[in-house]
Formats: C-alpha cells, sequence, structure tokens
C-alpha cells in the first residue's frame, strides 16, 4: 500500500506540472514545473521525503530505461540528415565537451577562489 | 508474424528491456565506456527491429508506457537536489555563474560552427539548444520554427556522448569537486549525463540534475538573443 501513495503523490504532481504547462503560455514542459513544485512541497515539508523515496528511487534508478524509445528515433530521420552527419556529428561532439569544460573549470575556480577567501 | 510484432503491446517494451539488460550484463563483464548499457540496449533495438522489418513508429507506439514513466522521473529528479540543498545554499555563487558561462558557451560554441559549416537558419536554430534536456529543446525549436525530429536525435546524441565521455573529460581537464563536475555533467548533457552523475555519487548527481532545470531555464531566456545571429 505505501507504494501505491508514493506513486499517486508524483503522478498527482506531475499532472499538475501538466496542468500548468497547458495553461501558462511559456516553453517549459510538465517536468520542470514538476520539479520545481516537488522541490518546493519538499522544502516547505508538505511531503516529507519519507512519503515518495522509495518510488522516486526506483524512477531515478530506471531513467536510462526511458530514453530507449525516443534514442531509437535516430532510424526514423535517417534520409532529412543523410548530408549534414558529419558536421552535426563535429558540432555534437566539440561543443558537449566545451560546455563540460567551461562549466566545470568556471564553477571549481570560484568555489576555490571563495574558500581561500574566507580562511 | 510481422503482424503480430508490430501490433505487439509489450514487444517494443520486450525487446527494450533485453536489449538494457545486456547493456548492464556486458558492461560488468568488459569494465569499459564505450559499453554503455544505453548504447547497447540502441544498437540491441534497431537491429531488431530492421531485422524483422518493424517499423518505427510501430515500436514508439508499443513504448509509450516506457516513454509515460519520463515526466514522473524528471520530477523525481527533485529528490537528489532536495538532499542536497544545502551544499546549493552555500555554493549559490559559483552554481549559478558556472551554469550561466556553459549555457552562453554552448550557444556561442553552437553559432560559430553552424556559421563555419554554412548552416541554414532553420539548421541553426534547430542545433541550438541541443544541450539541455528533450523535453525543454523540443517546446523551444517548435516555437522558433526548427526541426523537432532532429533536435530531439542531436539532443540524445549530445546525452550520449556525455555520458559516455563526462568521467574522462573531467579528469583530463582536472575538474575534481563534486559541484564542479555535476554541474559540468547536466549543463553539458541533460538527464542522459546526469544518470551517469547519479552513479559517480551523491553530490554529482544532485548537482547535475540542478544544471538541467537551471540550464533549461536559462537556456529558454537567452537564446531568443541567439537566433538572429545567423
Amino acid at each position: 500500500m505505501k507504494q501505491i501513495s508514493q506513486i499517486a503523490i508524483i503522478l498527482l504532481i506531475s499532472f499538475i506540472g501538466e496542468v500548468l504547462n497547458k495553461l501558462l503560455d511559456l516553453p517549459i514542459p510538465a517536468s520542470i514545473y514538476g520539479l520545481i513544485i516537488m522541490l518546493i512541497c519538499l522544502e516547505t515539508k508538505i511531503i516529507k521525503i519519507e512519503k515518495i523515496e522509495k518510488v522516486a528511487n526506483l524512477l531515478l534508478e530506471l531513467m536510462p530505461i526511458m530514453f530507449i524509445p525516443a534514442s531509437v528515433g535516430i532510424i526514423a530521420v535517417g534520409n532529412e540528415v543523410k548530408n549534414i552527419v558529419l558536421p552535426i556529428s563535429i558540432i555534437i561532439f566539440l561543443t558537449t565537451i566545451i560546455v563540460m569544460v567551461t562549466t566545470g573549470k568556471v564553477t571549481q575556480f570560484i568555489i576555490l577562489k571563495d574558500r581561500c577567501k574566507k580562511e | 508474424m510481422k503482424d503480430i510484432l508490430c501490433n505487439s503491446s509489450y514487444f517494443g517494451v520486450v525487446i527494450s528491456l533485453i536489449g538494457y539488460s545486456l547493456g548492464v550484463l556486458i558492461k560488468k563483464k568488459l569494465k569499459h565506456v564505450i559499453f554503455n548499457p544505453l548504447v547497447v540496449s540502441i544498437f540491441f533495438v534497431i537491429t531488431i527491429l530492421l531485422v524483422f522489418g518493424i517499423d518505427y513508429n510501430d515500436y514508439s507506439k508499443s513504448t509509450q508506457y516506457i516513454s509515460f514513466f519520463l515526466t514522473p522521473a524528471t520530477v523525481c529528479l527533485a529528490i537528489p537536489l532536495y538532499i542536497q540543498i544545502k551544499l546549493l545554499k552555500k555554493n549559490f555563487k559559483a552554481i549559478i555563474l558556472g551554469i550561466l558561462t556553459g549555457v552562453l558557451s554552448s550557444l556561442v560554441s553552437v553559432f560559430v560552427l553552424s556559421y563555419f559549416f554554412g548552416f541554414t537558419h532553420q539548421l541553426y536554430i534547430t542545433m541550438l539548444p541541443k544541450s539541455i534536456t528533450t523535453a525543454i529543446a523540443m517546446d523551444l525549436v517548435g516555437e522558433l520554427g526548427g526541426i523537432k525530429n532532429i533536435t530531439v536525435v542531436v539532443v540524445i546524441l549530445t546525452g550520449i556522448v556525455g555520458n559516455i565521455m563526462c568521467e574522462s573529460i573531467c579528469r583530463l581537464f582536472k575538474i575534481t569537486n563534486p559541484i564542479a563536475v555535476g554541474l559540468a555533467i547536466g549543463t553539458s548533457s541533460h538527464a542522459m549525463g546526469t544518470a551517469k552523475a547519479l552513479e559517480i555519487g551523491r553530490v554529482e548527481g544532485a548537482m547535475s540534475s540542478l544544471a538541467i532545470v537551471v540550464s533549461g531555464l536559462l537556456t529558454v531566456v537567452l537564446i531568443n538573443i541567439f537566433t538572429g545571429f545567423l
């Protein structure tokens, strides 16, 4: 029974996210509204973390599986991108690394600098 | 036989789960990053679909219940974030500035490379939100007039590249602080990278989840400045 109420809470918040997505004219998906609402509910103790933890952790563990169907969609757009596969691949590869390195380095630099200042 | 496979409610789910289990098994035996369970399962499913001549749309319909859980699962990213919220408050400045840098470098590098390759405006728009989570990227591209189908694939490939490369890249560039590692992964490769960040550690996972939300929202705001460049 405990799991059922956990599922219910998580789906209820997903539903509220869906409603907000439909009502508000912003390009923000339901999941992001839901995430923010869930965080607010946890932070204000409206929902205690023990009340959702079990199912939430299971869903997080299964998350990679949820990307399989969309990823397989690669075969559906094959013809459209045939001629631009190389440039697109280069962009994907390079920008991912650039973003990773700049974000990581800048964050690390600021954290270390702040720590030095405090000491 | 083909009809049964195409109209089955379970076949697509079953091959996806078998593919993933196979990936986990292979990864356990051959400890190499290339054997990422997600990549293995994608190849497995594509092979099965091609061998049996099953249309992608039929597969997609059969797996709608897997995709159904993506929104609730994304909502649950709030849990690792909540557990680490003290860390967020303590390092607020570093976190916001770090993610902002990442978002800007993503938009700038896509612009520079698209210009270099002589992309059309539509293709450029299609590529712009490549580092953010699929759901936001699709909505954005739809609104800006890009090609949604390509965006989805590009976003997913970005996630796969991030998921596979993040550990080596962070090691190579000496990004060792757990907060910095998490933000680097989440900002560059959204939820698919985050799946890896959760494996690396709790702080990394939480920061990566945070980065998905913040970088997604910042991109929504900042993308309008970049759309007119090409």
